[in-house]
Order: C-alpha cells, then sequence, then structure tokens
C-alpha cells in the first residue's frame, strides 16, 4: 500500500513534467527535449536561493520565474527561428538545447550531487499506512493544476486560441491569432509547470545534479506518450501510472534491477499496439 | 570482362573516390610509421578511436541523412556489439592461437547479432515516425544497457573484461572502414540509394511509385546496425573493460553531433567530422579534468545548436544562398569555364548525389487532418 | 462477368467514423479508354483514387484491374500489378534530381532488377541496369520535353514542369492503368492544350487506359469519352460526357437550383 502511494507521489511528478511536454507537444508540435532540464535549473533556482538564506516560498518563486524565463529565451533563440524547418532539424537543436544547459549547470556548479533541504514534512500515519506529506501535497497540486489548466484551455480567449492553433496552424494564422505568441506562451506555461514539478522533486528527493533532469524528463515524456500526446488528463493519466509502474518493479527484488528497461519496454508497446496513447486523438495523413 | 570496365570506367568520378584514396595513402603512411617506431602508442590510441568513430558515423548517417529517421539508439547497437562480440572473442582465445582471426570472427558475429536488433527496432521504423521513433530507439539503447549491466556473466556492473588487441588495431579498424565504405557509398549510390532517398524525400509518393517501403526501411537499419555492432568489437578490443554506462544515449548523441556537424547525406562529411570530434575529444579529455570536462559538451550543444539553425532556418536560407561558399566559386570560375554549371549542359551523373538537405515535411502531415465535413454528408443531401 | 473490363469497382466505397465518404460506385472502365471523374469540391474524386491505390482499405466493395481482384492490397503491390497514379498536390522527390524521379519510378521493373548486394559489390549487373535505366528515363522525360532538366532538383522545376515529372514518373511504373488527379490544375490554356496532346499520346503509344480527375470541364469533354459525375460521394451521373454537360441533375449539382 505505501508503495503505492509512492508511486502515486512520483507519478505525480511525472505527471506534471508531462503536462509541460504535452502541451508543447501539442501546440508547438516539437518534442521539447530540454524539457526536462529545465526541471534541473529549477531545482538549481532553489538551491541558489536558499543558500542566500531566502524563504522556501521565494525560493519556489525564484524557481518560477527563472524557469518560465529561460523557457522562453530557449523557444525565442532556439526554436523559433526553426518555425517551418524540417522536425528532425528541430529535434536535433532540442537535443542542444538540453546539452547546453547540462553542461552549463555543470560548469556552475560542478557535477558533484548537492543536497537540497526546502522544506521537511513528517510523514502521516492514516489507517496504519505511513504516509509522506509531500507526496500527499504534489498529488492535490498535480491535480489542481490539471483541473486549472483544463479549464483555462476551455473557457478562456487565450486556451481556445491554443486550441486553434494545435488544430492548424496556417488557419488559426489567417483568423488572426498571433501564433507565435500562443507558442510562446505555451512554452511560459510548460516550463512554469517544470518549476512545479522540480520543487516537488526536490521536497520528495532531497538532492540535485546537472542531470537531475535527463531521466525524469524521459520517463515523463513516456508517459504523455502513454497517456495520449496532446491531451491533459492523458498526461496526468500516463505520469501517474508511469509512477506507480516505477515504484512496484522497484519493490519487487528480481524486477528492481530492471525499472528502466521495463518503463522503456512499456513505451516501446504502447507506441507499437496504440501510437495515439490511452486518450490521444487519431490523426491520419491526408493524401 | 572488358565491358565491365568500361561500364566502371564511364561512370568513374574522381570524386566518389576521394575518401578511399585519401584513407588508403593515411592508412598506409601511418602504419608503415607505427611498425618503424615512428608513432607513440598514444597517437596510435586516438586513430583507433578516430576509425570506430568514422564507422559509427557513416552507418548512422545511412539512417538519419539518407533514410531521414531520427535514430538516438546507435549506442545500443555499438553495446550489442560490443558486449557480444568480445564475449565470444573471450571463449575464441582459448581455442585459436590467432588474435586477427579472433577479431575477425567476433567482428562478422557481432556486427551479425547487432543487425539482428537493427531488425528488430526497425519494426518500429515502419509504423512510428520523426520524435516517436526517436524515442523510441533512446528507449531501446537504454533497455539494452540496463539489460547487459545486470547480466554476471557480462559481468555485472563491473563490466566484461577484454584482451586488448594491441595499439597496431588502428590498421585493422582502418581496413574495416575501408570495406564499410566501399559497401555504403556503393549503396547509396545505386537503385537502392534512390529508393532509399526517395522514402525520406516523400514516403506516399514513394510506396504510389511501388517502393517497398518496409524492406528497405529493415534493411537501412540493418546494415546501419552491423556496422554499429562492428565498431562495438573494435572498441571491445581497444578499450576493457566494455562498460554499460558508456553506451548511454549521450553517446548516441556525439555521434549524432558528428553526422549533423558533417552535414547529413555527406558521406565525406560525416568521415571528417568523425576523425575532427573524436580528435578534440582526445584532447580535451586529456587537458580537461574535472567539471571542466563539461566544456565538451557545451561545446557538443553549441555545435548542433549552431549548425542546424544556419542550415535549415527559413529565415537565413537568402543569407545562406548568398554567402554560399559554392556560389562564390562558381562566380570566379565562371569567368573562365562558361556554362559548367548550366544545369542544362551538365554531363549525365553530374548531379549531387551528396549534400541533399534532408527535409520532411512533417508539420505538414500532422496539421493535415481527414475531418469528416458535415457540409458534404449524404443525408445534408436529402433535405434539400 | 460478361465484359473484361480494365477497371471495374462494384460498389466500392468507404466511411470515416461513420461518416461515408463515398459510397456505390461502379466504375467500369474499358481497354485504351480515356475515362473523366468529374463532380464539384468535396465529391469523393480522391478518395476514390486513394481507395483504388491501396492509400484506404475500401470498407465496402471490391475493385478489380483486368480482372484481378485487388481489393485490400497493399498500396506498392497494387502499383506492381500495374495502376499508377499522380497526386492533386504535387508529390515529387524535392530533393532528387528530375532523372532520378523518374528512375524511382522504373526501380521495380524486372529489367532493371539488381539486388542491393549486387550494388554493393559494384557486379557487372549493376552498372548494366542502371545505364539501361537512365536511357529509359531519358526516353521518358523527352516525351514531356523534359530531357534538358534531367540533371535540376524537382523542386526547382516550375509548377507545370513537376506536373509533367509527375506524370513521366508516373508512367515509368509501367501501369496498365494510369490514374491523373487534376493533371492540368495550375496551367494556363496553353499549357493544358498541349497536355490535352500529351494524354492522347500516352494513350496512343503506350496503349494506356487513363482515368483522369479535373475540374476543367473543357479539358474534359475535349479529351474523355466517358465520364462519371460525383456529388456527395455518390455517383450521379454516368455516360458520354456531352451528354453529362446537359443532364439536369449534374447542373444542379454544379451550379445549384
Amino acid at each position: 500500500m505505501s508503495t503505492f502511494i509512492d508511486g502515486l507521489s512520483l507519478g505525480s511528478i511525472y505527471a506534471l513534467i508531462a503536462l509541460g511536454y504535452t502541451m508543447v507537444y501539442g501546440i508547438a508540435k516539437m518534442l521539447n527535449f530540454a524539457h526536462g532540464d529545465i526541471i534541473m535549473v529549477g531545482s538549481y533556482a532553489i538551491l541558489t536561493t536558499l543558500a542566500l538564506n531566502g524563504h522556501p516560498l521565494i525560493a519556489i518563486l525564484a524557481a518560477i520565474i527563472v524557469c518560465t524565463v529561460l523557457g522562453v529565451l530557449i523557444e525565442k533563440l532556439a526554436y523559433k527561428p526553426l518555425r517551418g524547418a524540417s522536425p528532425l532539424a528541430v529535434l536535433i537543436t532540442a537535443i542542444g538545447v538540453s546539452y547546453l544547459l547540462q553542461s552549463v549547470a555543470q560548469l556552475i556548479f560542478g557535477a558533484q550531487t548537492r543536497p537540497i533541504s526546502l522544506v521537511h514534512f513528517e510523514p502521516v500515519v492514516i489507517g496504519g499506512v505511513t504516509i509522506s506529506l509531500s507526496a500527499i501535497i504534489s498529488l492535490a497540486v498535480g491535480a489542481l493544476i490539471m483541473i486549472c489548466l483544463t479549464l483555462f484551455i476551455k473557457f478562456t480567449k487565450l486556451g481556445r486560441a491554443m486550441i486553434a492553433v494545435s488544430e492548424d496552424r496556417a488557419a488559426a494564422k489567417l483568423m488572426g491569432i498571433n501564433v507565435n505568441m500562443i507558442i510562446m506562451v505555451t512554452f511560459a506555461i510548460g516550463s512554469a509547470l517544470a518549476a512545479f514539478a522540480s520543487t516537488f522533486y526536490v521536497m520528495q528527493i532531497p538532492n540535485t545534479s546537472p542531470t537531475l533532469g535527463s531521466m525524469p524528463g524521459i520517463k515523463a515524456f513516456t508517459a504523455a506518450v502513454i497517456g495520449g500526446i496532446g491531451s491533459i488528463p492523458g498526461a496526468m493519466l500516463g505520469g501517474v501510472l508511469m509512477g506507480v509502474v516505477e515504484k512496484i518493479s522497484l519493490s519487487i527484488p528480481v524486477l528492481a534491477p530492471y525499472t528502466t528497461a521495463l518503463e522503456f519496454s512499456l513505451l516501446i508497446i504502447i507506441l507499437l499496439v496504440k501510437p495515439t496513447g490511452l486518450l490521444g486523438k487519431k490523426r491520419r495523413e491526408k493524401v | 570482362m572488358a565491358g565491365y570496365f568500361k561500364s566502371v570506367k564511364k561512370g568513374f568520378k574522381l570524386k566518389n573516390y576521394i575518401s578511399y584514396i585519401v584513407i588508403t595513402v593515411f592508412l598506409i603512411v601511418s602504419a608503415v610509421m607505427a611498425l618503424t617506431g615512428y608513432m607513440n602508442r598514444s597517437t596510435q590510441n586516438l586513430l583507433t578511436q578516430i576509425a570506430y568513430s568514422i564507422i559509427l558515423a557513416v552507418s548512422l548517417n545511412l539512417v538519419v541523412g539518407f533514410l531521414g529517421e531520427l535514430s538516438l539508439g546507435h549506442a545500443g547497437f555499438m553495446c550489442v556489439g560490443a558486449y557480444l562480440g568480445c564475449f565470444l572473442a573471450n571463449y575464441l582465445h582459448t581455442i585459436i592461437p590467432s588474435k586477427l582471426a579472433v577479431l575477425i570472427i567476433s567482428m562478422i558475429v557481432g556486427g551479425a547479432i547487432a543487425a539482428v536488433f537493427g531488425f528488430i527496432i526497425g519494426l518500429p521504423a515502419l509504423r512510428l515516425k520523426g520524435d516517436y521513433l526517436a524515442i523510441v530507439t533512446l528507449a531501446f539503447g537504454e533497455i539494452v544497457r540496463t539489460i547487459f549491466k545486470n547480466q554476471k556473466i557480462f559481468g555485472g556492473a563491473l563490466g566484461l573484461s577484454t584482451k586488448k588487441y594491441g595499439s597496431d588495431l588502428f590498421i585493422v579498424a582502418f581496413i574495416v572502414v575501408l570495406i564499410m565504405l566501399v559497401f555504403i557509398q556503393n549503396l547509396v549510390k545505386s537503385k537502392h540509394g534512390r529508393a532509399i532517398t526517395a522514402i525520406r524525400d516523400n514516403e506516399i509518393a514513394a510506396k504510389a511509385m511501388g517502393i517497398n517501403v518496409t524492406y528497405y526501411k529493415l534493411f537501412v537499419f540493418v546494415i546501419s546496425a552491423f556496422f554499429a555492432g562492428i565498431a562495438g568489437v573494435l572498441y571491445g578490443h581497444y578499450a576493457t573493460p566494455v562498460l554499460y554506462s558508456f553506451f548511454s544515449y549521450n553517446y548516441s548523441i556525439e555521434i549524432l553531433v558528428m553526422v549533423v556537424l558533417g552535414s547529413m547525406g555527406s558521406i565525406n562529411g560525416s568521415i571528417i567530422a568523425a576523425a575532427l570530434i573524436t580528435y578534440i575529444n582526445f584532447q580535451l579529455t586529456t587537458k580537461l579534468s574535472g567539471d571542466l570536462a563539461a566544456l565538451k559538451y557545451l561545446i557538443y550543444a553549441i555545435i548542433l545548436i549552431a549548425i542546424v539553425i544556419v542550415n535549415n532556418a527559413p529565415a537565413l536560407a537568402p543569407i545562406k544562398e548568398k554567402l554560399s561558399i559554392k556560389r562564390l566559386f562558381n562566380k570566379v570560375l565562371g569567368r573562365f569555364i562558361k556554362h559548367k554549371h548550366d544545369p542544362a549542359k551538365r554531363k549525365d551523373d553530374e548531379a549531387d548525389w551528396d549534400r541533399i538537405p534532408t527535409k520532411i515535411d512533417m508539420d505538414a502531415l500532422l496539421s493535415l487532418d481527414v475531418k469528416p465535413d458535415t457540409s458534404y454528408t449524404p443525408d445534408k443531401r436529402e433535405e434539400k | 462477368m460478361s465484359e473484361k473490363y480494365m477497371l471495374e469497382t462494384q460498389d466500392l466505397g468507404i466511411s470515416f467514423g461513420g461518416l461515408k465518404a463515398v459510397q456505390g460506385i461502379d466504375l467500369k472502365i474499358r481497354k485504351n479508354q480515356l475515362y473523366g471523374l468529374i463532380g464539384p469540391n468535396g465529391a469523393g474524386k480522391t478518395t476514390i483514387f486513394n481507395l483504388i491505390t491501396g492509400v484506404y482499405t475500401p470498407t465496402t466493395g471490391r475493385f478489380f484491374l483486368d480482372g484481378e481482384d485487388l481489393t485490400g492490397k497493399k498500396q506498392e503491390v497494387i502499383n506492381h500489378k500495374g495502376i499508377a497514379r499522380t497526386f492533386q498536390n504535387i508529390r515529387l522527390f524535392n530533393n532528387m534530381t528530375v532523372v532520378s524521379n523518374v528512375m524511382v519510378g522504373l526501380h521495380n521493373q524486372k529489367e532493371f532488377a539488381c539486388s542491393p548486394f549486387a550494388s554493393m559489390l559494384r557486379l557487372p549487373v549493376h552498372f548494366e541496369s542502371e545505364t539501361k535505366m537512365r536511357d529509359r528515363a531519358k526516353e521518358l522525360l523527352s516525351i514531356f520535353g523534359l530531357e534538358d532538366e534531367r540533371n535540376n532538383l524537382a523542386c526547382n522545376l516550375p509548377y507545370g514542369k513537376q506536373r509533367k515529372l509527375e506524370i513521366a514518373r508516373a508512367l515509368a511504373t509501367n501501369p496498365k492503368l494510369l490514374l491523373l488527379d487534376e493533371p492540368a490544375a495550375g496551367m494556363n490554356p496553353n499549357e493544358t492544350e498541349e497536355l490535352m496532346n500529351t494524354v492522347r499520346f500516352i494513350r496512343d503509344k503506350f496503349d494506356m487506359t487513363i482515368l483522369l480527375i479535373e475540374h476543367d470541364l473543357k479539358f474534359v469533354s475535349g479529351l474523355c469519352d466517358e465520364v462519371t459525375v460525383l456529388n456527395f460521394g455518390t455517383s450521379l451521373y454516368h455516360g458520354e460526357v456531352e451528354k453529362a454537360l446537359h443532364d439536369p441533375e449534374v447542373v444542379k449539382a454544379y451550379i445549384g437550383k
């Protein structure tokens, strides 16, 4: 049972990252490989603020600001010039950005893992099961963000413009939607979500290193794909599923060393059997 | 027989053979230097590294540059070759005295097993494209690594210890490079290469023209994995132990950097870039220590981003056209040789095979969607 | 089957998620015929092409080429059996030369067979087939007056020539039935006139059966022996061109009431 709860809380982190992936993929039609590394930057922002004797809340705020600005900056400098170029080019650039962030972080902060003590919650015991409070908080916040995001997209002008851009960029442009602005906002939201993810990440695993983001990033992408890329509830579902699978697999001694392999096999199988994911829409090529 | 040579001569262009000539001359010179003791061990090691990097880069280029699919699992194929090929080599050493024979057999077997994996990973390539395929290949590489890490017979987390071949390994390695170049260049410049580039340019049209897309995609993945596997075996004979952590996706990306730097779809470019990056790498690893090692990755990152943006940004296209070296060259040359670059006056076969920009219009594909338009329904018609 | 048709479709139809895009299409095209498929936008003309070439699998009905049932076959197999097509929105291999585009079309013909390993090892058969392919490609290009452009990249050709190149490439696959999807779209009257002659020439020289989609009614009436008019995914009329243009139903579909 506690394994399951652990899985849920890890899953909520994956879900937050996956939300960022799914939004960017759905609207900008690109796999933002550097998304995981934005989380890493967020964790360093928290580390730095705390080192300067900042209050934990200020640290979280700093992470959000740094990540959002960084996300928009990356979009403007690296991805925007490539709008309309081949997706292969965009993907390779995204990989380049990911490398860039990692190496810059390593040059500044060093390769070693550094401890972060953001906040410490005493675990609570509910019905004989010990549950860490941070797990509950991250789950609740994750769900809240998902609901807000869904409402935002459904009921605001900006949100509807986002749907329009994701459906048909050219037509949206003709309807007077500022596509570049919409994509920028998407990146800003996605990166802000990454900041939340890094907050919860350091709450659960209180340390950071330059490669912090790469594995969770890939796993969260897997989660987004499993849920159906472009779908917000899908990202949430996929993320939670991924977290639970990981924790359960880790708790079984025979499977534990193969956990990564298991998760990736899950990705390959889902992509082959149902490439649109659990909640995704089908797209068809027009001839 | 005479007819054969005639046809070879007819299609002969120095440009196509320049890489063979340069590498052969280079190989002979350095082999002589090494055997007479004029070349130190460290340089010979560097040459071995360059050789297997070239194999990796050129074979990846076949997938990325010519087929137009991004593979981030090239290190995975190399890993398969390295572990299984060297495992076999360890056994063969006990029964065959000649180390060269052991190396050759293990290269062939390691390559073949990697090719089987190439086939397996090629299967998703039939259904998936672009980003999805990239992530599947990445996942494949990580899965392979994790499995080897947990197998006791392959040394587990300590890695598989192998018997080093000796510093003259680079001679064998460069001969392998030459053989690979013969295979891949000839493949690319044939009707099959044309079919592969046709799939890259427009898969739907290629199918409509009767090209067996399934066959060619699998074929490319198999060939590419085969050579990556061979590179793995070479690596295993150069470095010991063969350790799973070496084959992480970072290494796949390093190979991708070589391909991108050398320009996708250009084999000669891949060779030069592989040599260059390996050399820089070699120098940096000896000079930089600790956290400064990240500088290497920073350089990679900048290379990737800068090259891709300069080559692909639509806004930069006209500027690039103006500044292109080729254009400048033609301008200068055009004063002396008239009509040389008039396409109509060009001789056959003179068209550029290399340096075709890769462009898949995935964006257009994704944005198109067959949607039921209610205004066309038969029911509506009845209403009228 | 009393008479043998080059292409016969029986009750061919497809629905996308409950929507019947095309239904109940019965085409009967005789050998060496020039057959037109016309109709307003969205009538399902290109969808029929996609069905016949295997891009979509029909949900109802079957189709036969020269008496052979090809329903549900893969695109490349259908092409091997003898149906070649062009596309409404041109789909050339843009980064390849004009001559290479045609040579891709020649790829599967038996006389140019050469295994990948023969090519890799540069066996004599490689050179033989390459030379033969190139000669044949040049021959085909000369029909369309493209032989001087053969070493240009396909994407650098002007629009009209790109359309011609698509036809040349389709012809290179040695089809029994050629499907042309709006071949005259975007051409000026002179080019259209020239294209009409070329299409007739192809029919006569290659003994080809041609099915074409076109909006230009002048083009269709000047060229086709028989037409089928589509509207809302069903066939509205089929028969002679002249009569079609005076059929009240057809006029209504085009102009409205």
